[in-house]
């Protein structure tokens, strides 16, 4: 067995499952088990997803949605990121923030909902704070972990020759805590999807949670499963950019 | 040799001039507090003068990497003073660890400007000491290779041309040849002490090994555990330069070994039977 067809093989093995359940699927449809009025075939979905795609309503949802989990993962990243590496370099840090992740973190983000639209209103607002929030804790968490960590002797090498706070922050914690930071974020991604979907069904009028939740209401089943669909391959695209991130930013990692 | 000239080019006098000197009064350093504080560093007294290469010898435990820590600024004293002169250095101490302690995620060349960056070089001042201490370590090649690239020897050259690149009043090396192999160790030690030879500065090496001591050093501090003390200081006579492989063939040279053997040993049958008593 040579290395090409081996993994050509594994690439096969791949893609069987995926495949093989989208065919039984259909299969089933086609025998006439099931009515295909609450439970469209795949075919039925890939001809709405097309129908949606020229008449140009599902880019309009994905961009709103996109919007609204980019800029909710900036605002609330950033921060987090900032925090966890200072509480990893002053105790006082730690010890002030400490309960407070504690108390907040296990609080169900979407439960917020209420609160953010009376501070932000109906608008992208509302669901980008919410986005924010659920992204802060996974992130603050593994920065302050993965900074936590550090072997000590980058601290003593960073010490004995000359560091400032600045530098030891910039060059030294940060970099560091990094490969923590990622699989944080690699979280966050996941989960800003998770919590805005969820408020896009209550508290929008557009975005593809509200497409999956108004199909719902209106019974086109079709529809509803081309939003969940988009979900999957946003949620797919989005998670191979964040790893070929990580690959450029973390070349130290890359053939290590 | 150009690369040395470059490297003590760092606002130096025009008359030569000979790195720190340190003494060490009554030092003592107890970790814990509780019932059973264990007592690192006792009653240390040592006069380093300037431009010496002392070797600090003794059992695992006794103290030898507390009491460069401390020198390095890395650790608190107990008790007792140092005083480091080191008038006129810009940087009084630099250390090379034990395992390099290279940043993973910086390439060879911005390690070794490590701390040239934390203290303000000007890039162009920075940039020339930087390539002239890796042209002495012999890492040119390499400068944009990062510390996994290497093997063990090469990080241990970089950790060395990041030192050095700092012209430090004071080097302090905590084994730093432990970790290599048989023949890449006999190559930096021959350059250790070539380097040394050549920019005068104080050496502080801390090893276990007696014949490491003996070899680059003009004198070796033999020190007990549990609590680390002084036991013996020997005046090393062999002449500079050193050829290290002749040297260590050397008659006198074993004689002198064995001396200190005897004394260590003694040391750790005693530090053996009061850990298992």
């Amino acid at each position: 067995m040579n290395e090409l067809s081996a993994k050509a093989r594994e690439r096969l093995l791949y893609l069987i499952s995926p495949i093989g359940l989208l065919l039984f699927w259909q299969l089933l449809l086609m025998l006439g088990l099931g009515d295909r009025r609450f439970i469209p075939a795949p075919t039925d979905i890939a001809v709405r997803f097309w129908a949606l795609v020229a008449s140009g309503e599902l880019a309009e949802h994905v961009g709103v949605t996109l919007y609204r989990v980019f800029a909710g993962f900036f605002v609330g990243t950033i921060p987090a990121i900032v925090m966890g590496l200072l509480m990893a370099m002053f105790k006082p840090v730690r010890i002030f923030f400490d309960p407070l992740i504690a108390a907040l973190f296990p609080i169900p983000k979407i439960a917020l909902m209420p609160l953010l639209l009376l501070a932000f209103g109906f608008g992208d607002a509302s669901k980008v704070a919410l986005v924010a929030i659920a992204v802060f804790f996974p992130v603050i968490i593994n920065t302050y972990v993965g900074a936590a960590n550090i072997d000590r002797i980058y601290w003593d090498v960073a010490k004995n020759y000359g560091a400032s706070q600045t530098v030891l922050f910039t060059r030294v914690v940060f970099f560091g805590a990094l490969p923590m930071i990622f699989a944080g974020l690699r979280i966050a991604l996941a989960v800003s999807f998770i919590v805005l979907v969820a408020a896009e069904f209550v508290a929008s009028k557009n975005g593809i949670g509200y497409l999956i939740w108004n199909s719902w209401e209106l019974l086109q089943v079709d529809t509803m499963f081309v939003g969940i669909v988009a979900v999957g391959i946003l949620g797919l695209i989005t998670s191979v950019l964040m790893q070929e991130l990580e690959r450029k930013v973390i070349p130290w990692k890359a053939d290590g | 040799m150009v690369a040395v000239e470059a490297l003590g080019r760092n606002a130096a006098p025009a008359t030569p001039r000979r790195g720190a000197a340190v003494d060490i009064v009554a030092l003592r350093k107890v970790y814990g507090t509780g019932p059973v504080p264990v007592v690192a560093l006792d009653d240390i007294d040592l006069r380093i003068a300037a431009g010496e290469f002392v070797c600090i010898v003794g059992p695992s435990g006794c103290g030898k990497s507390t009491l460069l820590r401390i020198l390095a600024g890395l650790d608190h004293q107990t008790g007792g003073t140092i005083n480091v002169d080191a008038v006129g250095w810009a940087v009084q101490n630099a250390m090379v660890f034990q395992d390099s302690g290279l940043f993973p995620w910086m390439r060879i060349e911005a390690n070794v400007r490590f701390g040239l960056m934390t203290r303000g070089v000007p890039e162009a001042e920075a940039a020339e000491r930087v390539a002239a201490a890796l042209k002495l370590v012999g890492l040119t090649k390499f400068r944009n290779h990062f510390p996994h690239q290497l093997s063990g020897g090469m990080r241990q050259r970089s950790a060395i041309a990041r030192a050095f690149v700092t012209n430090p009043g004071m080097l302090l090396m905590d084994e730093p040849f432990a970790s290599l192999d048989a023949q890449n160790r006999v190559i930096l030690q021959t350059e250790l002490v070539r380097i040394w030879e050549q920019t005068g500065k104080t050496v502080v090496y801390v090893t276990h090994s007696i014949e490491e001591a003996l070899l680059l050093g003009d004198r070796t501090v033999v020190m007990t555990a549990q609590p680390g003390r002084i036991k013996h200081i020997i005046d090393v006579p062999f002449p500079h330069p050193r050829d290290l492989i002749t040297l260590s063939a050397s008659a006198e040279f074993g004689r002198l070994k064995l001396d200190i053997w005897r004394v260590l040993e003694d040391e750790v049958q005693r530090a053996r039977a009061e850990t298992e008593g």
